[in-house]
């Protein structure tokens, strides 16, 4: 089944053409991985698909429905989530608020004046239970300007995980990890497999083999190729354009 | 550091104390032979309700206004035109008669405030940063430029409030009185401040001052509730602009001039930005400093300039910030 489908997609910044008529489709449970040499547009990607960056042409449909005119919190309560390659967290709030907030914003609007949010059970338990799965449960009560890189990468998966998503758009999880972090972080992915689609954007390229079921690859916003990991592996384009220059 | 329970323990001591303090405020001035510092007890209360609201778009929510002046402006003329029609026995635009029930008057400037604040706040929030500052302050300076022209509110002069309103048959002439229901409302709106930033509103507003991106991603739309907390923050500088107009027993476009925008961000500033006591603290620091030093000085502003770059530069979050360093607590 066909979860998301990207036809035609077109974004120009003045000349530069940052996505060039790009078709794409992951299937419901599928991790696409979605590699390319930087400069390459696949973050442009990303934020036209959660709709933080309007395209110009071309059509996104989540499960059939056409999404490519919501705004970015409308397709995010459709079953939409990113994370982003430059944490984008509250810095100010503990661990826990970040990811309390999320299910909060997951439970409908929030004009609610009277009750203290952070007593509430019914947000806190569910966050608590994602803080725990994401390894963070030490350092639920932290703030997120005293975490590491690497504590924030996890929290920016954990808070994407709270808006229960079907398809996660991850924009380079493991970038910034050490060896052990992003063995941690592969882990971590690999366990949601099956269960949420994800299109995977990374430059490191074990993990992109361990964790894909196909794996597109985008050069200067262009798809040049589609397929199975060990297909891309061996196609001479692919090794001409990215995997051989030793760009990566 | 002490713990959670220790901490709140003494915030509740803190806040009874000071209540306990702002009760005998009158009793002690009057015993004290200084009967002039129960006025300006009030017009400390009353900055504070305006500053605090102010806050809570500034502070809270990252929205800089540059133009409360508008909306506490505003919530005076409510005051002094329903006054007028009352003493005149005239219908306000021809349509409702005026009054001087303070719990009429007070809601009224409340909603009438309100309803400015959703204009503007609903344009200007299209824009954000220096435009949003900019844009703020050119609709309160449009209200300001209104009022100096409409005659029949008095122009330039304004209106007289010949007697403060009352509140059923009880008087407010008396300091004493009026300075209670300053403070009675003072202490509605901070308790009503401290409920809305704690609750899951007030978790969103802080979200969205902190990385408006992040919020979209999780599926919360901004504008909403930035638009409905600069509508509240506005609800609440327009309930100070009536306790204004009623203790000047005066309104007039001074009220709504851009530098009374300024003195509101000031006080925030100089009391905490996105704390809940700080404009309290801010409000009375400023009316502190412009009484005491225009007792020297018209020129009082030029002593204000650098004791504000001094806590700018050095209590790293105002005064507030400073006494909970001075008392022994990380803030």
């Amino acid at each position: 089944m066909t979860l998301l489908a990207i036809a035609g997609l077109q974004k120009r910044f003045g000349g530069l053409v940052a996505t060039d008529d790009v078709s794409l489709e992951v299937q419901a449970g599928e991790v696409h991985a979605l590699i390319g040499p930087n400069g390459a547009g696949k973050t442009t990607l990303i934020a036209q698909l959660i709709g933080q960056l309007a395209h110009d042409g071309g059509e996104i449909r989540l499960d059939g429905e056409r999404i490519d005119a919501l705004a970015a919190h409308q397709r995010v309560r459709r079953g939409l989530a990113r994370t982003f390659q430059i944490t984008q967290l509250l810095t100010d709030y503990s661990v826990l608020d970040n990811v309390a907030l999320a299910v909060q914003a997951r439970q409908g609007h929030s004009f609610r004046f009277l009750r203290e949010a952070r007593r509430e059970a019914s947000l806190r338990a569910p966050a608590l239970a994602l803080v725990a799965e994401a390894g963070l449960a030490a350092r639920a009560g932290a703030r997120v300007a005293d975490l590491s890189q690497g504590e924030r990468k996890q929290l920016e998966l954990a808070v994407a995980l709270a808006t229960g998503p079907r398809l996660l758009l991850l924009d380079e999880p493991m970038a910034g990890l050490g060896p052990a972090e992003s063995a941690a972080m592969v882990e971590a992915l690999a366990r949601l497999k099956g269960r949420i689609a994800m299109l995977l954007v990374e430059h490191d390229m074990d993990a992109v083999f361990a964790l894909a079921d196909r794996v597109s690859v985008l050069v200067y916003g262009r798809l040049v190729a589609t397929g199975a990991p060990q297909a891309i592996r061996d196609d001479a384009r692919v090794r001409d354009a990215y995997l051989g220059s030793g760009d990566a | 550091m002490p713990d959670a329970p220790q901490r709140s323990f003494a915030a509740l001591a803190g806040v009874a104390a000071l209540m306990a303090a702002l009760i005998a405020l009158p009793f002690l001035a009057k015993w004290a032979g200084q009967p002039a510092l129960i006025p300006l007890a009030s017009r400390i209360l009353i900055y504070a309700i305006a500053a605090a609201s102010l806050n809570l778009a500034l502070g809270y929510g990252g929205m800089v206004s540059f133009g409360h002046a508008a909306f506490f402006g505003l919530g005076g003329y409510v005051v002094g035109v329903l006054y007028q029609a009352y003493v005149g026995d005239a219908r306000v635009f021809g349509l409702f008669p005026g009054t001087n029930q303070l719990l009429v008057t007070l809601p009224l400037a409340m909603l009438v405030s309100g309803a400015l604040a959703l204009a503007i706040g609903a344009l200007s929030l299209r824009t954000a940063g220096v435009q949003f500052i900019m844009i703020t302050l050119a609709f309160a300076q449009m209200l300001f430029y209104l009022f100096v022209s409409l005659k029949a509110y008095g122009g330039d002069d304004g209106l007289i409030v010949r007697r403060r309103n009352v509140l059923f048959d009880l008087d407010a002439r008396d300091d004493a009185t009026f300075y209670f229901f300053c403070l009675a409302a003072a202490t509605l709106v901070f308790v009503a401040l401290w409920r809305i930033v704690v609750s899951r509103f007030g978790l969103i507003l802080g979200g969205l001052r902190q990385n408006e991106t992040r919020m979209e991603a999780i599926g919360v739309a901004p504008y909403r509730y930035k638009l409905a907390a600069f509508v509240l923050s506005g609800m609440g500088a327009g309930l100070a602009g009536a306790l204004m107009a009623n203790l000047l027993r005066f309104v007039s476009p001074d009220m709504l001039h851009w530098t009374k925008s300024g003195e509101l961000m000031i006080m925030v500033i100089l009391g905490g930005v996105g704390t809940l006591f700080g404009p309290l603290l801010g409000a009375a620091a400023f009316i502190a400093l412009e009484t005491f030093l225009t007792a020297w000085t018209e020129h009082w502003q030029l002593a204000l300039g650098p004791i504000l770059l001094v806590v700018v530069l050095f209590t790293r979050g105002g005064l507030h910030a400073l006494l909970a360093r001075l008392s022994g607590r990380r803030s």
